[in-house]
């Protein structure tokens, strides 16, 4: 396969790009899943740390 | 001249993204909410650009140069653990946690998911003092391409761009502006593609290619093939010293490592919900098999070339140093316009990952050593002066081991990049990894628990470091070798097809971390039930 005689080489280069379409996949799947649609209390309180903390950097 | 003058453009055009998108979020909502008018593309592009770095390319892609394709397994486990499991599995729940215990760093959410300070102060030493490894490995990489295009010492390309680095960073780099970090992931992405095409042309095709290395393999120098190395497109023979390298440091260490890197595990968290996470998904795999697949396939295919060129197998093109094999191969077979891309592709998977480390190795010392392990968030005034200098700290270390590796084990055929970048996510994954686990995804881990699994994961990865673990012929277990003399206290002895002296600390710390974390657990008392329920709240567990 491709010219690769080893099987686990070969195995190697297929399971990367098997790999990559699971990826491709998933992500056109869930493309719209688990959206956050409005901003609780609990994400306020952790983005005003989050912002003074980059400010200290 | 024009090459400057590009690079100049470069840097103009980043600083202008980056205080384009600095002014860009002016409220709260904006920052959070940032990916709300961001396409997913580039959401997923900034991801990528700091998950891969000049190490990647350079240094791994130098290393298959050496031992093959073999390294593709890696890139079969950058894909499936480093994004799939790591985005599927592990990013949602981090995200969730780390917003009801209003974590900030990695270390942070590990101290107020097992309520110790302790683990959170200790996790921050770890990372700041170990970090450095990798940052110098990243910065290696970018040197030694430096060094090749411009045709300058090493030394003089290290210290330029650790500068050039440093003036990015304190003007505002660390911030790590999504725009940037999507423009330096588009450029790489084209510039490894270019890379690729043209060589599996210049080769006469992908199946040409591949049958050409194949025919190299009685080419393998004596030592190599001693060593267990079988040709380019085999594995090292089974249980040989070549192979406990590649398959227990090189795949599994990083390979594995991956999934408890503080600096990736901060980005689950800043993200605005599973669904960022559920994108990312679809580009992150394409980039990185674009990167690391690309400079596996081309660092192993140098050999081809070299040969029909040169006559020499590419470690010998490179005079011995397998950091300078993706350097010299760009240099002789691609054409020139093809290096200033590739100089800025680099550049950027440098910039990339460089800011994030030291974003996470000043939070490191400055936030969670400091303030919240030594002081427990109390009287923290000095906590910004700590922040900065152990960020100057860490670019002088990190600079000074740069120059170190380079100068003591660069030109002994080791892949020093490979090795640097390995021994942090191997020592990552024995320390964090089962607390990070056993707190996402079982309630009955207890702190004792945590805190037993992260010091036996620590002390057994850094014991086995300093001596056990050797480079034959190349480099000692220095402890071993200051105290007693020997190159390993363990050296030659052997069971079965186990060479001792030759497995990797991961192989031994994370089942011992593993183990203890169990153990301890079941013998102490569980955690309390509401601390336990509002750390899974909305987790289905």
């Amino acid at each position: 396969m491709f010219g690769i005689e080893s099987t686990s080489i070969a195995l190697a280069y297929l399971l990367c790009i098997l790999s990559t379409i699971l990826c491709v996949v998933y992500g056109i799947v869930t493309w719209n899943k688990g959206g956050l649609k409005k901003l609780d209390e609990e994400d306020r309180l952790w983005l005003e740390e989050e912002k003074e903390l980059e400010k200290e950097l | 001249m024009g090459t400057y003058i590009i690079v100049v453009i470069y840097f103009a055009v980043i600083g202008f993204l980056g205080w384009k998108g600095y002014r860009g979020t002016k409220t709260d909502l904006d920052y959070m909410v940032a990916g709300r008018n961001v396409h997913p593309y580039v959401m997923a592009m900034s991801y990528g650009a700091t998950f891969i770095s000049t190490s990647a390319i350079v240094g791994f892609g130098g290393a298959a140069g050496v031992f093959g394709m073999g390294l593709l397994w890696l890139t079969f486990l950058n894909i499936f653990v480093g994004i799939f499991l790591a985005f599927v599995v592990f990013g949602g729940r981090t995200r969730q946690m780390g917003h009801h215990l209003d974590a900030h760093t990695f270390p942070e959410l590990m101290g107020l998911r097992y309520r110790s300070r302790f683990i959170q102060g200790f996790s921050g030493l770890v990372i700041f003092l170990f970090m450095p490894l990798y940052t110098a490995a990243v910065l290696i990489g970018a040197a030694q391409f430096i060094a090749t295009k411009f045709a300058i010492n090493y030394e003089v390309a290290l210290f330029g761009f650790a500068t050039i680095v440093a003036i990015y960073v304190i003007m505002g780099g660390l911030k790590g502006v999504m725009y940037t970090d999507a423009l330096q992931g588009s450029i790489m992405l084209i510039g490894m593609a270019i890379l690729l095409i043209i060589t599996y042309r210049l080769l006469g095709g992908v199946t040409e290619a591949h049958t050409s290395l194949a025919e190299l393999s009685d080419k393998v120098p004596p030592p190599l093939k001693a060593g267990g190395h079988q040709g380019w497109t085999s594995m090292p023979a089974f249980g040989t010293p070549f192979w406990w390298m590649l398959v227990s440091t090189i795949i599994m260490g990083v390979g594995i490592g991956v999934l408890a890197m503080p600096q990736l595990a901060v980005r689950y968290m800043t993200v605005r919900s599973k669904r960022e996470l559920n994108r990312a998904v679809l580009v992150g795999g394409i980039f990185v098999l674009a990167m690391t697949g690309v400079a596996f396939v081309v660092g192993s295919l140098s050999n081809v070339y070299f040969f029909r060129t040169t006559g020499k197998i590419s470690i010998a093109a490179a005079q011995g140093d397998v950091s300078r094999i993706i350097p010299e191969y760009i240099k002789a077979a691609m054409p020139s316009w093809f290096g200033l891309l590739f100089l800025l592709t680099l550049l950027a998977a440098a910039m990339s990952t460089i800011s994030s480390q030291f974003h996470a190795m000043g939070t490191s010392i400055g936030r969670d050593f400091y303030e919240k392990g030594l002081r427990g968030g109390k009287n923290t005034s000095g906590s910004i002066g700590v922040t900065r200098i152990g960020i100057l700290a860490a670019i002088i270390l990190s600079v000074f081991l740069g120059y170190w590796l380079q100068q003591n084990y660069g030109k002994q055929g080791m892949s020093i990049i490979a090795r640097g970048t390995a021994i942090f996510f191997g020592l990552c994954a024995s320390t964090f990894l089962p607390m990070y686990f056993g707190g996402l995804f079982t309630r009955r881990i207890t702190r004792a628990g945590a805190i037993a699994g992260m010091l036996v994961g620590f002390a057994s990865s850094v014991f086995w470091l300093g001596f056990v673990l050797k480079i034959k012929g190349k480099m000692p277990a220095l402890l071993a070798q200051a105290c007693f003399g020997k190159d390993s206290i363990l050296d030659g002895s052997q069971t079965g097809f186990i060479l001792w002296d030759q497995v990797d600390p991961l192989f031994i710390a994370f089942p011992l971390a593993v183990i203890v974390t169990i153990l301890v657990s079941f013998l102490t008392k569980p955690m309390p039930k509401e601390h336990i329920d509002h750390c899974f709240q909305d987790i289905n567990n």
